[in-house]
Order: structure tokens, then C-alpha cells, then sequence
């Protein structure tokens, strides 16, 4: 394989790409906003960036180090409260993509960030929900992005923070959810898109250089891997140079390293 | 009518053992100037509310303050977990910390509730989520005209709200701008306010729909420059993002914890002596 780049670099590109010049996307710290303003530097000049803090159309020239840096605010086209970001702009339904980051999911999509172990007497007690249950929820579509291991690929959730497909099939239309759902999930290893009558989570492209062996090897539930399933496309260049140099813009202003991840 | 006061004044006055409180700004704007002299004062048993509790509950948890928090996202931004919090939930530590646990829309659209003196907030919200089993205070109502199911929680009425913002006139009136938060809806759905302040001035200037609070909705107004630091207020001063990052050492272990709320908060007088203690400690660090 080319060891030009390494998984997290191939996890952040990859997840760029879903996104499409254009798209509302009501953003999450971290990953998303990694991969989200990567976008934006490449095929997506034109997709709205919205963070919770209440900046709609960021155009920050670093990463944003917290959900409400001031680089987000001068930017924006618009800053609204935080009141108004959830209920006209996220319930209101002009969310087009809903890009989040998760701690654990399962093979229905469901995120849990809230708690390991019982919610009364917690093992670990997590940050907890932020924006994602609405999130997840108004947005016409969920992209999620996520390294994956055996500790956050699980085969069951101590706690649904945010729905995904629920138990699987048509749930998440039964319990009366306004938007579709995952789209696709994009980790470090490989990229697994919901199946069309399940709802399960398959992988459906594997990043050059990961086996199926190791796939498996880091997730909790016995994964299945789509038909047609091959290899993910490898960062281009341009694509590459485009993420280093934000990366390191972003260490430069922060004057800290690896704080964009 | 607001009041300018010495902040000590201000906590003394409106700040009681018991009180709901909620200290407000989002990453922008954190009151951390009036969250340090709550702890030189020694309150105990609060009620606290914010939706991103930050360092600033972190440190009030450690220290004491809290008998209960109610919140939407519990960790230090960018950088990993409260660990203060985390101890008080997970080991009882200093005390039992009830939670009260909601998310951010939820949260908005209850702070917006206790503004407009309404019983509850109603959102479509936490729909095929862990909440309602788990969470007592999130319910639902059916909607009388269209039969749809929506989450219903309580609002939120605090006896005290604080916030931090950019200008105040003599008279009181405040201005904030930048990433204005929930502030302005706490402050209404509060009992009593106290606003701590970068500057006074003469006259706000300030176009008409700008967010102003009038000073009749004002307790007690405080000038305490650089009151946020470490969070940012925009215009005035950057985030202190090398001190969110060592703000994780600094919390992890309670002895260290300690160590830092004496030397920073307890032992010092006010916030300017605190920033003094702050800037000798970062000096400190860089020589390493």
C-alpha cells in the first residue's frame, strides 16, 4: 500500500467528499469540523457551515479549537442566538446535513455520548448530548465520522444519546422521526453505509492498505461487508496538501499541535 | 435599576447557600470573575445551571459549591473531560452532585420558556433516544391540534442569573454581541441578575436592534475587566486556549486541583489579583 497518508488523514478526506458544494450543514466540533471545512477548502466553496454556537455560513481560515470561537462569529454570514439556531434553523428544518462525531455507536447508527455503564451509578460519565439528539434527528440527513475500535464500535449501548435506525428496519420511521438518518459512517478503516432494509450498518468501502481481518478485529458485532464492496479512493494529492496545511495553519494560531482531531 | 456595585457586593447581596444559579455565555463570554467569588465566599449547596458547564462549574464542583447541576454538554472543549465534574458524579466527590440532564435545544428552549413566563418548554426533541426512561424531567404532551408527540421539560427559572458582557452605560443598560449564547434568556427568566462588565461608558452607541439588556432588568452591574479570562470576550481579548489545555493536568488529581483553587481563588482577593496569580503561573509553565 502507499504510506503516503496516514488513516486519520484518508478518515478526514473521505469524509469531506460526502459533502456537496451547496449543502446546510449544521456542523459538530472536532472531526465534523475537520472534515466539513475541508470540504469547503475543496469541491464545497458554496456549503453553509452552521455550528450550535450560533454562526451560520463559517468560513474560520483555522479549525476552531472550541464550538464557539470567535474566528466562527467574524466569519459567519450571520450570528444568531443559541435559542434561534435550534428552534428556526434546526427544527425549522433547513438543515440539509447533520455531521456528527460519536464515542460509541451500534450497528444501527445509534450514538451513545452520555454514559458507560448504568445512567445512576456511571463507570464513565461522559460529556453527554450537546446538539446531537435534535441534530440527529431534524436534519434531512446524518453523516458520521468516528475511529473505530472495539471500545466505539459496540454490539450494545449502555444509553441512546442520539437515534440512528433504533432496532433496525423501519423503527426510526415508526417512532416518528422527521429526518432519514445516517447516511454513511466513516471511520479510520473503512466507510459503512446503512443496508436498505435492515438499516444495518455494512461496510461498503475498505481505505487502501486495511483488511477485512482488521475491520472485524475493531468492531464489537459481527460486521458484514457489502457485495460490491472495494476499496475506498485514495487521498489525492491536492486533497491531502489542502488538509495538512489547515492542520498546520490551525496548530500555528492555537500554538498547539494536534488540537484539530 | 441596576445598580453599580463592587462584585463582592454582588455575590454577597443576590448569591445565597440553596439559590439556582446559572452563569451563562457560550465558550464566549464566561463569567469566570463573579464564578471565582462565589467560591471565596464559601457558598454551598447551589443549584447550578448552564448548558456547556466549562471550566468555571468545574472548578465551583471541586470547590464545593454545588449540590446539583443541570446541563446539556459536560466537558472541556476541544481538549477532553471535565474531571472535577466527572469525580463528583462517579465518586461522590467532594459531595453527591445530583444532574439534571438535557440537551442543548432542550435546554435553549427552556431558558426561552422561563423568559416568557411559561411553565415548560415544548420541542421536537430526544425522539428515539435513551432520555425519557432515564430522565424524570423529560415528558412529552400531545399537540392539541395535530395529535404529534413533543418533548415537554420544565423551564428554567433561576433565583439568580450571571453573565459577563462587553459594555455598560452609568445608567446600566448592557450591550453584548458576538456569540451571544442563551445570556440574554437567562437573564429574563431570572429572579435577579448580576452582569459583570469589560468597561463603562458614557454612551453604548449602539444600532437598534443590537442586544441590549435595559439596566431596569439588571440587578447589580460590576466592572471587572477581563472578568471571562480564560474564555474570550470578542473585541476585547482572545480565548486562552493553553490554559483550557492545562486545565486538564491541573484537574485530574484532587491534590493538584487543590492546590491550584488556593493558590488562584481562595488565597487571592479578587479577580485582578487572580489574573496576577495566573499570568505568574503560565510564566512558570513556559520555563519548563
Amino acid at each position: 500500500m502507499s504510506a503516503d497518508f496516514t488513516s486519520d488523514e484518508i478518515m478526514t478526506v473521505s469524509a469531506a467528499r460526502m459533502l456537496r458544494n451547496g449543502a446546510i450543514c449544521f456542523v459538530g466540533i472536532g472531526l465534523p469540523s475537520t472534515a466539513a471545512n475541508l470540504a469547503r477548502l475543496l469541491h464545497a466553496p458554496d456549503a453553509v457551515l452552521i455550528y450550535e454556537s450560533g454562526p451560520i455560513g463559517a468560513k474560520p481560515a483555522v479549525l476552531p479549537l472550541s464550538i464557539g470561537d470567535g474566528s466562527l462569529a467574524e466569519t459567519a454570514d450571520t450570528v444568531v442566538s443559541t435559542p434561534e439556531i435550534f428552534r428556526y434553523w434546526l427544527q425549522g428544518g433547513r438543515v440539509d446535513v447533520g455531521f456528527l462525531g460519536a464515542a460509541q455507536l451500534d450497528r444501527f447508527a445509534n450514538i451513545n455520548t452520555t454514559v458507560i455503564g448504568d445512567y445512576r451509578k456511571p463507570k464513565v460519565r461522559l460529556p453527554g448530548a450537546g446538539g446531537a439528539p435534535e441534530i440527529s434527528t431534524s436534519a434531512k440527513e446524518v453523516l458520521v465520522i468516528a475511529k473505530q475500535s472495539r471500545r466505539s464500535f459496540v454490539e450494545k449501548l449502555d444509553f441512546i444519546t442520539s437515534a440512528g435506525f433504533l432496532t433496525g428496519g423501519d423503527a426510526r420511521e415508526r417512532a416518528g422521526i422527521p429526518g432519514r438518518g445516517p447516511v454513511a459512517v466513516i471511520t479510520d478503516l473503512c466507510i459503512l453505509r446503512p443496508d436498505a432494509k435492515t438499516r444495518e450498518l455494512i461496510v461498503t468501502g475498505i481505505h487502501p492498505g486495511i483488511s477485512r481481518d482488521r475491520i472485524c478485529a475493531n468492531t464489537g458485532w459481527e460486521i458484514r461487508f457489502s457485495e460490491d464492496c472495494g476499496a475506498t479512493e485514495a487521498p489525492a494529492e491536492n486533497e491531502l496538501k489542502a488538509l495538512r496545511d489547515l492542520l498546520a495553519r490551525t496548530a500555528k494560531a492555537h500554538g498547539t499541535a494536534g488540537v484539530a482531531a | 435599576m441596576a445598580q453599580w456595585s463592587s462584585l463582592p457586593e454582588a455575590v454577597a447581596a443576590h448569591v445565597h447557600d440553596g439559590d439556582c444559579v446559572a452563569l451563562e455565555g457560550f465558550t464566549h463570554l464566561i463569567p469566570f470573575a463573579a464564578g471565582h467569588e462565589i467560591i471565596r465566599q464559601g457558598r454551598r449547596a447551589l443549584s447550578l445551571v448552564r448548558m456547556t458547564p466549562d471550566l468555571i462549574y468545574d472548578q465551583m464542583i471541586g470547590a464545593g459549591c454545588a449540590a446539583k447541576m443541570t446541563f446539556s454538554w459536560g466537558g472541556n472543549p476541544g481538549v477532553g473531560s471535565l474531571h472535577r465534574f466527572r469525580d463528583a458524579v462517579e465518586n461522590c466527590w467532594p459531595g453527591p452532585l445530583e444532574i439534571e440532564e438535557r440537551s442543548h435545544s432542550d435546554l435553549a428552549n427552556a431558558y426561552v420558556a422561563g423568559a416568557a413566563n411559561l411553565p415548560f418548554a415544548v420541542l421536537r426533541g430526544y425522539a428515539g433516544s435513551s432520555f425519557e426512561q432515564s430522565c424524570p424531567h423529560i415528558r412529552s404532551v400531545i399537540c392539541p391540534f395535530t395529535g404529534e408527540r413533543l418533548a415537554a421539560t420544565p423551564s428554567i427559572r433561576p433565583d439568580v442569573a450571571i453573565i459577563h458582557a462587553q459594555k455598560a452605560d452609568r445608567k446600566g443598560n448592557v450591550l453584548l454581541w458576538g456569540i451571544l449564547g442563551v445570556q440574554k434568556e437567562a437573564v429574563l427568566a431570572a429572579k435577579h441578575s448580576i452582569v459583570t462588565v469589560e468597561e463603562c461608558v458614557e454612551s453604548l452607541d449602539a444600532p437598534p436592534n443590537a442586544c441590549i439588556l435595559p439596566g431596569w432588568v439588571v440587578d447589580a452591574v460590576c466592572l471587572v475587566p477581563q472578568g471571562a479570562r480564560p474564555s474570550y470576550a470578542h473585541g476585547y481579548y482572545e480565548r486562552d486556549n493553553g490554559f483550557y489545555l492545562r486545565w486538564d493536568a491541573i484537574s485530574r488529581e484532587r491534590e493538584s486541583f487543590h492546590a491550584w483553587l488556593k493558590g488562584h481563588v481562595l488565597d487571592t482577593a479578587d479577580f485582578s489579583e487572580y489574573l496576577r496569580a495566573q499570568a505568574a503561573g503560565a510564566a512558570q509553565e513556559a520555563l519548563r
